[in-house]
């Protein structure tokens, strides 16, 4: 156990290649899916917010419903689209990055989307009337809102990054753990460690903690700056 | 535009009779100062003038069209700034207008230096004071270059110099040539500052006089009623 402890700080001190590719992987694909989904969920969420059409209730509802999504269940969608005898079976994305992007945005924007929807239909109640007197077209008002909510927003942001680094689910069955291609902290942590690889599992899990607190304390700081800035 | 007409308005929530066969017919120039008791409808009236609520019934025409006209703006009593720099919120407005850049921040500084906000541009709009928030929203209507600006209360919480400076920057505006209607509960700055007086009451306008001509000689019991109870608290508390 200690062994394993001191094989991980170990792989850590020295930036083990292997260690640094996977990490290094996980964050490319991390950011290019929470930068998609940041494009597409947050206009989603406040259009959802803001516009009023029939089956509303119903698409809130399921987006609630689907932040919860089951990765797996993500991954193997995207798998029978992309498999060789699927849809896009001839773009040969299946086992690689760009596979893993697709599948995750897949999985985060309804996060991203519903927890948009949250923050800014508390801010649209408020302002609404005041922006219907300036004869706001619905594209106005979701600009605004998006832009006057910006700093809670981050927490939707830093969700869906949170559940992009730490979902394995989706990025095993499209990107299959391939080693210096494909592999990433999760994959390779649920991976490894049944092949009895601890200290790389353990050095893994330690650079997601850490990350994953770093990118909550930023959140926090951020957020206060905020406040105090702008009230 | 103008002429707008309100004939026959009735507005009546959960059943209760708010405005009860209001007619008021509206012409080009002035500044007129609706006054009324507490829950006369005042603010419903702007809302309505400024097409944000629809009258339950009667029918209101802008110039003949029964959809709002463009180039009204409304300034509530309690104005919504986001979470931005005075400069943003100023040139919040102007938005839809879909103007170029140049001129929509041409006409931003510009109507930020006549409320006074040029040099708080760059600061944090719900940071302001309530007399400088009045100020910006303001900015932010002028700005737009509306043909008919609608004010709700718009120095009810300020403190006296705060009011003047309003009354200051309304007074400009209608020199702009923009049509005027607000509503106050200071009846010292209905007479400084109106052209005329309409008084609401009992949901309907029974009153419309030049603002000397109505505080000197109300023609109805209800206004001088009305006049006598809102003097004397006035005058105890200096405004
Ligand atoms: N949208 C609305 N729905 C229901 N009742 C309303 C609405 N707007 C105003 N009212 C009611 O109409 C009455 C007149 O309101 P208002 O115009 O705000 O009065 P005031 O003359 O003091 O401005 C009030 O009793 C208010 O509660
Ligand atoms: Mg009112």
């Amino acid at each position: 156990m200690l062994d394993t402890l001191r094989e991980a700080l170990s792989l850590l001190g020295h930036l083990d290649n292997q260690v640094v590719a996977i990490v290094w992987l996980s964050f490319k694909v991390g950011i290019a899916t929470v930068t998609l989904a940041t494009l597409i969920g947050l206009p989603l969420g406040a259009l959802i917010a803001v516009a009023s059409f029939p089956g509303r209730g119903a698409a809130t509802v399921f987006l609630n419903g689907m932040m919860g999504l089951p990765s797996v269940v993500v991954g193997v969608v995207v798998y029978l689209f992309l498999s060789r005898s699927g849809p896009f079976g001839d773009l040969g994305l299946l086992y690689s990055p760009p596979a893993m992007i697709l599948a995750q945005t897949v999985l985060v924007v309804p996060l991203m989307a519903a927890l948009t929807r949250q923050i800014v239909e508390d801010a649209w109640r408020e302002y609404a009337t005041e922006f219907r007197s300036m004869r706001f077209s619905l594209r106005d008002s979701v600009a605004a809102l998006l832009y006057d909510c910006r700093y809670s927003l981050v927490v939707a942001v830093l969700a869906g990054m949170g559940r992009s680094l730490s979902e394995v689910g989706a990025v095993m069955i499209v990107g299959g753990n391939v080693e210096g291609y494909t592999r990433v902290m999760t994959t390779a942590i649920a991976l490894e460690t049944a092949k009895g690889d601890l200290p790389l599992s353990l050095a893994l899990g330690m650079v997601l903690l850490t990350v994953v607190l770093l990118l909550n304390t930023a959140a926090y700081r951020l957020r206060q700056w905020a406040m105090r800035k702008y009230g | 535009m103008f002429p707008i007409r309100l004939a026959n308005i009735h507005f009546t929530p959960g059943g209760r009779s708010v405005l009860a066969g209001l007619d008021l017919d509206i012409e080009a120039d002035g500044i007129t100062v609706v006054l009324g008791p507490n829950g006369a409808g005042k603010t419903v009236l702007l809302r309505m003038l400024a097409g944000l609520q629809a009258p339950d019934g009667g029918e209101i025409r802008w110039n003949g069209d029964s959809r709002p006209a463009a180039g009204i703006a409304m300034v509530f009593q309690h104005p919504l700034l986001l979470r931005s720099s005075v400069f943003h919120n100023a040139a919040l407005g102007l938005k839809p207008l879909r103007l170029n850049r140049a001129e929509a921040q041409q006409r931003t500084r510009q109507a930020l230096e006549r409320v006074g906000l040029a040099h708080r541009g760059e600061d944090s709009a719900r940071l302001l004071s309530g007399g400088e928030r009045q100020r910006l929203a303001l900015a932010r209507a002028w700005a737009m270059r509306p043909q008919l600006l609608l004010l709700d209360e718009p120095t009810a919480a300020l403190d006296p110099s705060a009011t003047e400076a309003v009354e200051c920057i309304v007074r400009e505006i209608r020199t702009d040539g923009t049509r005027i209607l607000m509503t106050t509960h200071n009846l010292g700055q209905a007479l400084r500052i109106s052209d005329e007086i309409v008084f609401l009451s009992s949901g309907r306008v029974i009153e419309r006089a030049p603002a000397e001509r109505f505080f000197a000689r109300p023609q109805t019991a209800d206004a001088k009623l009305f006049i006598q109870g809102e003097l004397p608290w006035r005058i105890a508390f200096g405004d």
